[in-house]
């Protein structure tokens, strides 16, 4: 009697493209055309740069409490590409920096998000992107939310929101996901599953064999991902997106990944992750695949590769001048942007903290 | 109840409404003005709400704008962001206040600070309307008067109007406001407070507290479904004890009327703060601070909470020990009046 619906212990696998040698796996036929793969590389390239460049930032004391995209690139950047950033939106949580650029943030305003600055808070209007989530999966909703909105305002467009695998244990993105397919809402949702919630193994976070396997409980389609090849994030996403786009509802991707780095810079991994488990994903590398997979067709060198970074180098410290000049933070930005129309007590105690007339 | 109601600006074209029509009426005009609200919450379209609230609104403006969402607080107020982001004005019902607490992540951290997040870019336009409070045998976990946590909740406004006039002229006022406005609805005054409501287009604006009964000895301080219960106590008072009580409807908490607070306080000297949630950091122990720091030298005696005990909401038949009663705004004031 109990039978009906059982978890059978298999989980699929991910769809791959690539190889983690960079060989394109036979009869499949990429979506992304070499122009799209190769900017696709130099963004993940400027991310993992960035990477680099913020952590030293940070623990010389000149950057915030931030969340490395390492090892992760593939996922974020293969999906993002997949969207059209005139008409649609990416709802991120906190570790998608490369989804942030591709919609058209300057990397400068990341930077002053993360150095504390309100100023950073500010995306510029024609950017299509919610701001940064730090209460996890609370962008869940929203991004439905917007989907319909998108969807009865009849503009085409879609929404992809990223979490991760902790924050699909949130009840937020089971009634987000709920709602989403009573609407047929336009909107994909990409998990991330890094394998980790801070020092929470994905195994204790969920006894699903597969979170993907989550969707058909929702009404939508769940397919799972190798999340360290940028092809097969951005072939599976497109046709998410294309769905969506047609009408034919929501798409749970989950992108399988690693998170080679600490949960962010407060955190000290080397107490729960096991240096095995790391090394084996060492070889698994999403940007060094995909240089090897344009190299083998003459398409990518280690010269290349040098003017690249060199060219990446000097854009993050252009930005990095660009956040620097921003004004600095005052006590007149804690009041500003409360409400379009503020309390009067609001405003006798924004007078009292900055000692002018109320 | 308009004998005694200050509405010195009611049109001409009024129609005799229960607080349930006035707010009914609003929701139409108002979905009839701006094609750009939408209305979304459990059980609001074929139904019409489980208090009728939205009656007929989904025959008359369709699937599209009235929507019936699934029985998950969290994401119809979490959607409601998405769909203000989007360019709509949504105004969810959150079916009782006490299942606020599944949304409040949304509300409070999102919502209320949406503008602030995203400095300017989304402002929030939203309207939460909720009924709350007791007095109506619901059951369990229904109607406490979380209005406090909402209060002290930066970004969100927090409005109680307390009958039929000022529910559609608050309502329509909210919904234009840039601002996410949480609509609260007093359970036991949907049907039974009614008077006289101007059929046309009108605003209350949010902020101005309204004396409804003016008198000289002692000033009853409240807000929603409180007010009724004042109203009926200085009625009491003034016929058995011969004690004339001047009666302030705060009408919105955030934004609060400091003035006209101040004012009703220094017509007597002597505050009685009522209120249906309970007493510790209850919205009185705001409205006691402000009062000390604001008209001090006018005290007479030390003011006055009736309120509910710290204790949770009751079931049903226990409820009249814990809502505050007539007898017990008596008491407060006869309290205020010995000292």
């Amino acid at each position: 009697m109990l039978a009906q619906f059982v978890p059978d212990g298999t989980a699929p696998s991910p769809i791959q493209y690539l190889a983690a040698d960079g060989a394109l796996a036979e009869g499949v036929t990429p979506s992304m055309s070499d122009d799209e793969v190769r900017a696709g590389l130099r963004l993940m390239m400027l991310t993992r740069a960035f990477d680099t460049k913020a952590m030293s930032l940070q623990r010389q004391g000149r950057f915030g409490t931030f969340s490395q995209v390492t090892g992760q690139e593939a996922s974020i950047v293969g999906s993002a590409s997949a969207l059209d950033p005139r008409i649609d939106w990416v709802v991120p949580q906190y570790r998608e920096l490369p989804a942030l650029l591709r919609q058209g943030l300057p990397l400068s305003s990341f930077m002053l998000y993360f150095m504390g600055n309100l100023a950073g808070s500010r995306i510029p209007d024609n950017v299509n992107i919610l701001p940064i989530q730090i209460s996890l999966a609370a962008q869940i909703p929203q991004a439905v939310g917007l989907a319909w909105g998108l969807q009865l305002q009849q503009t085409g467009g879609v929404v992809i929101v990223y979490f991760g695998d902790g924050a699909s244990s949130e009840g937020d993105f089971h009634e987000a996901c709920n709602l989403a397919g009573v609407l047929k809402a336009p909107v994909v949702f990409m998990l991330s599953n890094n394998g980790w919630a801070i020092s929470t193994p994905r195994h204790k976070q969920s006894a699903a064999t597969s979170l993907a396997a989550r969707a058909p409980g929702y009404g939508f389609p769940g397919v799972v991902v190798d999340g360290n090849d940028l092809l097969a994030v951005h072939a599976v996403t497109s046709e998410a997106v294309a769905r969506a786009r047609a009408g034919e509802g929501p798409t749970l991707i989950e992108s399988v990944t690693y998170r080679m780095g600490p949960h962010n810079t407060a955190d000290d991994p080397t107490r729960y992750v096991v240096a095995s488990e790391l090394d084996a994903w060492k070889p698994l590398d999403p940007i060094a695949r995909v240089q090897r997979h344009l190299t083998a067709r003459g398409l990518w060198s280690d010269d290349q590769c040098q003017v690249v970074e060199a060219e990446l180098s000097a854009e993050i410290e252009e930005a990095l001048v660009v956040a620097r000049a921003a004004p600095p933070p005052s006590a007149s930005q804690l009041f500003d942007h409360v409400y379009a129309d503020a309390p009067a007590t609001m405003l006798r105690q924004r007078a009292a903290r900055l000692g002018v007339t109320a | 109840m308009t004998a005694t109601t200050n509405h010195a600006d009611t049109p001409a074209f009024t129609e005799t409404m229960t607080m349930i029509e006035a707010i009914r009426d609003a929701l139409t005009l108002e979905m009839a003005r701006d094609e750009r609200v939408v209305v979304l919450g459990e059980d609001v379209g074929v139904l019409g709400g489980v208090f009728r609230a939205t009656d007929g609104l989904q025959q008359r403006f369709g699937e599209r704008r009235v929507i019936d969402t699934p029985l998950a607080e969290g994401v119809i107020i979490g959607a409601a962001v998405g769909l203000a982001v989007s360019g709509l004005i949504p105004v969810p019902e959150l079916q009782f206040l006490g299942f606020g607490h599944q949304a409040f992540h949304q509300i409070g951290q999102q919502v209320a600070r949406f503008r602030f997040r995203s400095q300017g870019r989304h402002p929030m336009p939203i309207t939460i309307r909720s009924p709350f409070g007791g007095g109506v045998r619901t059951p369990e976990l229904h109607s406490d008067a979380f209005e406090a946590m909402y209060t002290n909740t930066p970004g969100l406004k927090v409005v109680t109007p307390a009958d039929a006039y000022d529910a559609k002229g608050m309502l329509l006022a909210a919904i234009r406001d840039p601002d996410p406005v949480l609509f609260l609805e007093p359970l036991r005054g949907y049907r039974l407070v009614s008077g006289e409501v101007p059929t046309g287009d009108y605003m209350v604006p949010l902020g101005r507290s309204n004396v409804v009964r003016e008198g000289d000895d002692v000033t009853l301080i409240a807000y929603s479904a409180a007010v009724q219960m004042c109203m009926k106590a200085a009625g009491v008072l003034s016929s058995e004890h011969g004690v004339s009580a001047h009666v302030l409807d705060l009408r919105s908490l955030v934004p609060l009327d400091v003035e006209g607070l101040v004012a009703a306080v220094e017509r007597t000297g002597r505050v009685v703060i009522v209120h249906e949630a309970p007493l510790t950091s209850g919205f009185g122990a705001e409205l006691a601070a402000t009062i000390q720091r604001e008209a001090f030298y006018s005290l007479q005696v030390p003011i006055e909470r009736v309120t509910a005990p710290d204790t949770p909401y009751p079931l049903g038949g226990t409820e009249d020990f814990y809502v505050p009663q007539i007898s017990d705004v008596v008491r407060g004031v006869l309290t205020a009046m010995e000292r």
